[in-house]
């Protein structure tokens, strides 16, 4: 049964991930989102230390405020102080988390986290820490909860805001000559994607959710040309990761975050090399 | 202050090696992070700093042994071959180089972490410490590692000295040094390596999220400073060195908080405040610079439009209020009323019983910008052949910048002439 509850949470993360991570490419900002999964760890310090608890609404308020913040920060450097987007990218991160362990230090003896969770996370921890509701009834696991919640909200939101975000993705110039503003879709994207890191760091550890965000778009995206047969691909392979990767996990007797991006990475490289049309090898055997 | 004294006095041996470790490490990085900055290939530190978490496992999981040596060969390898793969994908699929580096270094990342947590479980006592390739711990660093360590940081910045004239010429102008027979391909390899091995050193220091910061942040810092791109590396080291000897004071001051998050906090606080005051580049100087052009834009459309009042009742001394001036064109009413009292205190205008009026510089410098927009729209029809209803635009922006000697070669292009395409007068 453990076994199940695991899959399944990483499965719902993951497809969370991939969804919006679909856009994140295709907006050439998957380092953004690389950037915003660090940058929200001093917003779950903060949060933490004002609520006492790991999982609560002002967790992941404090987390997508923070994304929004350093998103808004890159561009302020970027567009201000002609900074190259790159460089702002890495200095805006790089501070932010290096402040999130620093307060992590300071309250060390009230603040049940450290690092080692901050990047890896550990799922194999869901199936022990049950939602017991007041009455005493034992609901599940809690971390499945919330991935479902998660879930349902970036559905939600997407299915919401698909024309506005589809056409900010591939057309801006045209979004905003129909009245669509480019900025603030892009902040609402950026705080979904913030609100998801959060959500999703217990489990699978904030770096390792970028791996989540870009692996599986980045290899739909290989193998088609249409967006939305793009968004369908990267839900199949954000299961199918999941389930090899825990399988792979127990084999080895390691992180099974490490082992479902392990998977993830494989799967890439696989369609890299023989998908049909773009495949490295394919194409090579085509021409010869 | 105590402690701070006690610091510097280096009574304790230690304090030595762990002051000497961090500026080394820092300055280092900073060097190398100068050329990748300048390349725009910041985040390729990153990428690399993730990447070589497989290459020590792997290399411990061979050799057996936390020797530095092997791991350092280990890191090598698997962050090199990140860069060859991000530079693969980005150049041969159609996928952009920003995914590339976010999937390779976490795919690398996520090895790394599997095989790390495999080594962990499998009880061989050697690996404890390994993972303070993740963290760092500059305050740890001794004996041995910090003699291997210090040589390659030193050799890296000998390296960049060596080579300083062809790293900038590649970084500014690749296409130019590759026509001048500098072996480009060979010193893209010789930055590769040189980011390798600075990412190796430095993850020593401030473990593998923060190396970023080591190579990008005392880059960003000093190239608010600096045009030069001697003095801008000369600088990140010396930034980059700085945040390192407070780093290691501050695991001296206070041994419970972590050195590398501290050395990064430092740094950044120097960029951030290099950002916001640096003058020329930064956002307060650019913000002033950006306003005092505003004003001018502002005091000389006014002047103008006075300008525009006398020529319709031929009295161009005429007092204006300001509902007046208003009706003529619009501005903003507090707006208007700043920029007439500048003016006034320029001695551009005088004010009489609430009416605005010309003193002779006033009516000088408005006649100026009246005759410059006619000219120009006279150039933009005449020589350039754009139909005369459309250049009123292109002339409104030009007429505040046009420098005298451009005036003077304008005046004697037309001859003087007394109209401009809406037959207007042009006033001399």
């Amino acid at each position: 049964m453990s076994a199940f509850y695991i899959i399944l949470t990483a499965s719902l993360f993951a497809i969370s991930c991939g969804l919006l991570g679909s856009f994140l490419i295709l907006r050439k900002m998957a380092m953004v989102g690389d950037a915003i999964s660090h940058a929200v760890l001093p917003g779950i310090v903060i949060a933490f230390l004002l609520t006492g608890t790991r999982d609560s609404f002002e967790m992941i308020l404090g987390a997508a405020l923070l994304g929004i913040f350093s998103t808004f920060l890159i561009e302020y450097f970027h567009n201000k102080a002609r900074l190259q987007t790159d460089a702002a990218i890495g200095v805006t991160f790089t501070w932010l988390f290096a402040l999130g362990v620093i307060l992590i230090s300071v309250f060390a003896g009230q603040v049940d986290l450290d690092q080692e969770c901050v990047l890896y996370g550990e799922i194999a921890y869901v199936p022990i820490d049950l939602w017991i509701t007041d009455s005493g009834a034992i609901m599940g696991p809690r971390a499945l909860y919330i991935a479902a919640l998660t879930l349902v909200v970036n559905v939600l939101f997407l299915r919401i805001g698909f024309k506005q975000l589809y056409l900010t993705t591939f057309d801006p110039s045209f979004a905003a000559t129909v009245g669509i503003s480019v900025s603030l879709w892009n902040y609402l994207l950026m705080g979904a994607v913030s609100m998801t890191t959060v959500s999703a760091f217990d489990s699978v550890g904030a770096i390792l959710v970028v791996a989540l965000l870009v692996a599986p778009p980045a290899t739909a995206y290989l193998l088609t040309e249409k967006f939305s047969h793009m968004l369908i691909i990267t839900c199949i392979i954000a299961v199918v990761i999941s389930i090899a990767g825990y399988f792979l996990a127990v084999w080895l007797d390691g992180s099974i975050a490490g082992a479902i991006v392990t998977v993830a990475g494989i799967l890439f490289a696989i369609t890299y090399l023989f998908a049909p049309n773009t495949g490295l090898i394919t194409k090579r055997l085509a021409s010869a | 202050m105590e402690t701070l004294k006690e610091f510097f006095s280096f009574q304790d041996p230690s304090i030595i090696a762990v002051t000497v470790g961090a500026i080394l490490l820092s300055s280092s990085s900073a060097v190398v992070g100068t050329f990748t900055f300048l390349k725009k290939k910041a985040l390729v530190g990153d990428a690399v700093a993730h990447s070589v978490l497989p290459g020590i496992c792997l290399a411990f999981i061979l050799s057996g042994t936390k020797n530095p040596i092997y791991l350092i060969i280990g890191a090598f390898v698997t962050g090199w071959l990140s860069l060859v793969i991000i530079d693969h994908i980005s150049k041969k699929s159609k996928l952009k180089e920003d995914t590339a580096i976010a999937l390779i270094l976490s795919v690398f990342f996520g090895i790394g972490i599997l095989m790390l947590t495999n080594i962990q479980h499998s009880g061989n006592a050697a690996q404890t410490g390994l993972d303070s390739f993740l963290f760092g711990k500059a305050a740890a660093l001794v004996g041995n590692d910090l003699i291997v360590f210090g040589i390659v940081a030193v050799v890296l910045i000998a390296t960049v000295i060596f080579f300083f004239k062809e790293l900038k010429l590649m970084a500014f102008d690749q296409d130019y040094a590759e026509a001048i027979g500098l072996p480009v391909k060979g010193l893209e390899l010789l930055l590769t390596s040189l980011t390798v091995l600075a990412v190796v050193t430095g993850i020593q220091a401030v473990g593998v999220v923060l190396m970023a910061a080591m190579l990008i942040t005392p880059a960003a810092a000093a190239r608010f400073w600096t045009n030069d791109t001697r003095v801008m590396t000369l600088l990140a080291a010396i930034l980059g060195g700085f945040s390192g000897l407070s780093g290691a004071f501050v695991s001296y001051a206070a041994p419970a908080m972590p050195t590398g998050p501290w050395i990064v906090m430092i740094i950044s606080a120097i960029a951030l405040i290099s950002f916001f005051v640096a003058p020329k580049r930064g956002i307060i100087s650019r913000g002033m610079e950006q306003r005092k052009l505003q004003r001018m834009i502002m005091d000389e459309n006014l002047l103008k439009e006075l300008f525009h009042l006398g020529e319709k009742d031929h009295d161009l001394y005429k007092g204006r209020s300001i509902e007046e001036i208003i009706e003529e064109r619009y501005f903003p009413e507090k707006t208007l009323r700043k920029s007439l009292n500048r003016l006034r205190r320029q001695g551009f205008l005088t004010k009489t019983n609430g009416d605005w009026r010309y003193t002779e510089a006033g009516k000088m410098k408005g006649q100026r910008v009246v005759k410059l927009h006619r000219l120009w729209e006279l150039y933009l029809s005449e020589k350039m052949k754009i139909a005369p209803d459309h250049v009123h635009e292109d002339a409104e922006t030009i007429e505040h910048i046009i420098t005298p000697e451009l005036e003077e070669r304008l005046e004697k292009m037309f001859d003087r002439r007394a109209t401009d395409p809406h037959d207007e007068q042009i006033p001399y």
